[in-house]
């Protein structure tokens, strides 16, 4: 059922976003700069995989055939992936990762407030389960970036900079696909563009906060949706799928 | 009633009272507790980087979610235990730079490297199963607050042993490959795991005083005979076997008997080399050394806002 | 060597409305928006607890130990021996 397709193809695109920084930020395992950021960066990791296995979840129920959440994060090669770009970006050192992290959060934050309203009310409850940790979320990538920003000059100069590296990704969170733009109109999936000027009102705000310049606006980098991928995805998912690749009859 | 600090110092003990910071204590019992704690603090902190290693491979969203959650809570014992050793008078940049030039051990265990998957599995259910035999042994342990850390973790841990052993079951019931990883991981993982309650009761240095200041509740091979006898039980109800031709049920004892453990492969690791020795101590250190302009922005941040910090 | 800046806060958890605040442990931070933060993450990973009050450990006022003796520092009200409490010359090394 075309229909069907349609609402497969945009759950996906969810499920993707959240699985790709999820196993980013999974990353930082042991790796952070003490301890209690440790803990802190793995609560989101783990709060991005819980959303990720709702939303793959679903969408594997709406692919039928006995597909199983697992199967889709998996089993699919890197142009099967529909992720946007900015997701995919290594962490970097941690001025790299707070800064992604930032304008996610924000994005997240205003994204859910509107997907709470969707006509399908299975995603209306996803967005139900994740607001509450997503407005912790922000709160703590927020308070990263005027500790960074307004720090030492060495952390103003790596967030600075990180922040300008990363713009170029930014723009693609308000870009609308055909899809997307069907399920806007059927009630059921969000207008992104319509959210980018409260998040600029966000990003702003903590940016002058926080001493920080935001970047001119450049030509920025899009084809997450189309699986149209920065060279970063293909090295993630041959790490993250190589047991089930490598033992396609085993069950884990 | 003896006006001697000591004596009343002993009798609390004797008694089954908690030690609590401002308490006089014996300068041994201090430094002695110190090194312990700080070392299991180590040990939960570098415990990290072996589980660590197979976070983004993990072959299934549950058994990463599963697996995150449990290095996150290796973190957070670490943080228990170094607050608790905080409490006896020594602050925690000191106790980490103590591990960075190698003053402070940390369990042997962790140097030994994570090969497959089913290292997962063997490191939950074995390396967690002997720690919780010995956590549960020191929740009666006489220091309050190390007490209180214990007690807190042993209602964490129980998950985490679960955890492995389901992997190893999965496994051992699953494809011939599985099945052969799950074997091979225990056949390397069973005699470091037992070799985690250290060296036997007649050659342990420290014992005396930990027993008399009832810092140590059970001898190390008392846990270790408990460890074995249950171990070799979940591993006979999954189909895996025990690298121990000794191994035997001995039914006079109503115990296990095992074979004899290769203490030159003990203290060849505990004095640095092991397998991953160094690479743990250069892990720990580089993360600290990257880490250092985020914490000076930090202070820098406080500083100039004064939030919430008095000025001593 | 102390940690720069970072002091211990105590942390107090309230489970659900109405229950009483118990003490959970401790977390190192630079100041209280960092505590709250780092207590939320450490102490309430298992079950979210309603309420989290942070109070740095050295403005806690604790009643001494009931024997009659004063073993320690008969002034000393501090509920722990942290070496951050303890004012030093500059020029004193190795401490």
């Amino acid at each position: 059922m075309m229909a069907t397709n349609h609402l497969f193809k945009y759950v996906l695109s969810l499920g993707d976003d959240s699985l790709i920084i999820a196993q980013r930020l999974s990353e930082w395992a042991y790796k952070a700069p003490y301890l209690e950021e440790d803990i802190a960066l793995s609560n989101i990791s783990l709060d991005m995989f819980g959303r990720a296995n709702m939303f793959l979840e679903y969408a594997a129920v709406i692919k039928g055939n006995n597909s199983i959440a697992d199967d889709l994060a998996f089993k699919r090669s890197e142009r099967e992936f529909t992720n946007r770009l900015i997701y995919e970006q290594p962490n970097g050192d941690f001025a790299k990762t707070m800064a992604r992290q930032f304008f996610l959060d924000a994005y997240n934050k205003l994204f859910l407030e509107q997907l709470i309203n969707s006509a399908d009310s299975q995603l209306s409850a996803i967005a139900q389960k994740s607001i509450k940790e997503t407005n912790y979320h922000i709160r703590h990538s927020s308070s990263w970036i005027l500790r960074l920003g307004d720090g030492t000059s060495a952390s103003h100069m790596k967030v600075q900079s990180a922040i300008n590296d990363i713009w170029t990704f930014t723009g693609e969170l308000f870009e609308m696909t055909e899809n997307e733009k069907e399920m806007e109109k059927k009630k059921i999936g969000v207008d992104y563009p319509g959210l980018k000027s409260n998040w600029d009102k966000i990003v702003n705000d903590i940016f002058k906060e926080a001493t920080l310049s935001r970047p001119k606006d450049e030509h920025m980098k899009i084809g997450g949706r189309q699986g149209i991928h920065t060279e970063h995805l293909g090295h993630m998912l041959s790490d993250m799928q190589y047991l089930q690749r490598a033992y396609p009859d085993a069950k884990w | 009633m003896s006006n001697n600090y000591e004596d009343i110092f002993q009798e609390k003990v004797d008694e089954g009272n908690k030690i609590e910071p401002k308490d006089w204590m014996p300068e041994k019992y201090r430094s002695h507790l110190i090194r312990q704690i700080s070392q299991h603090a180590h040990s939960e902190i570098i415990g990290m980087q072996p589980e660590g290693n197979w976070i983004t491979r993990a072959p299934s969203l549950r058994a990463k979610m599963v697996l995150i959650a449990k290095v996150q809570d290796e973190a957070g014992h670490g943080l228990y235990l170094y607050s608790a050793c905080e409490t006896l008078g020594i602050a925690r940049d000191e106790l980490i730079q103590q591990l960075h030039k190698g003053n402070a051990k940390y369990s042997n265990i962790f140097n030994y490297p994570t090969l497959s998957w089913a290292d997962i599995g063997a490191i939950g259910w074995l390396v967690d199963g002997a720690a919780i035999v010995n956590q549960q042994s020191l929740r009666g342990t006489s220091y309050g607050p190390y007490s209180r850390a214990m007690k807190r973790i042993c209602k964490e841990e129980s998950f985490h042993q679960r955890q492995g052993y389901e992997i190893m079951s999965k496994m051992a019931n699953g494809t011939f490959e599985q099945q052969e990883m799950a074997q091979d991981a225990l056949d390397r993982w069973w005699w470091p795991s037992i070799m985690m309650f250290g060296p036997h009761d007649s050659e342990s240095s420290h014992l005396s005083n930990a027993v008399k200041w009832k810092i140590k509740r059970h001898s190390n091979d008392e846990l270790r005979q408990l460890f074995v006898d249950r171990t070799v039980k979940q591993a006979d109800l999954i189909g895996l076997s025990m690298p121990d031709p000794d191994l035997k049920w001995n039914p006079k004892k109503k115990h296990y008997d095992f074979g004899e453990i290769n203490w030159d492969e003990f203290w060849e690791v505990i004095n640095g080399n092991g397998f991953c020795n160094k690479e743990r101590i250069n892990n720990h250190v580089k993360s600290h050394e990257e880490g250092k302009w985020v914490r000076d922005a930090v202070l820098a941040y406080a500083n100039k806002r004064k939030n919430g910090v008095i000025d001593d | 060597m102390t940690n720069k800046g970072m002091y211990p806060w105590e942390v107090f958890i309230q489970s659900k409305t109405g229950a009483h605040f118990q003490h959970a442990g401790c977390v190192h931070a630079v100041d209280k928006e960092m505590a709250l933060q780092n207590a939320r993450d450490l102490y309430t990973r298992r079950q979210e607890g309603t309420c989290i009050w942070v109070v740095k450990a050295e403005h806690i006022v604790s009643s001494n130990p009931e024997d009659a003796e004063s073993f320690f520092d008969p002034a000393n009200d501090k509920v722990y021996r942290y070496p951050t409490f303890f004012k030093v010359s500059k020029k004193a090394k190795d401490l």
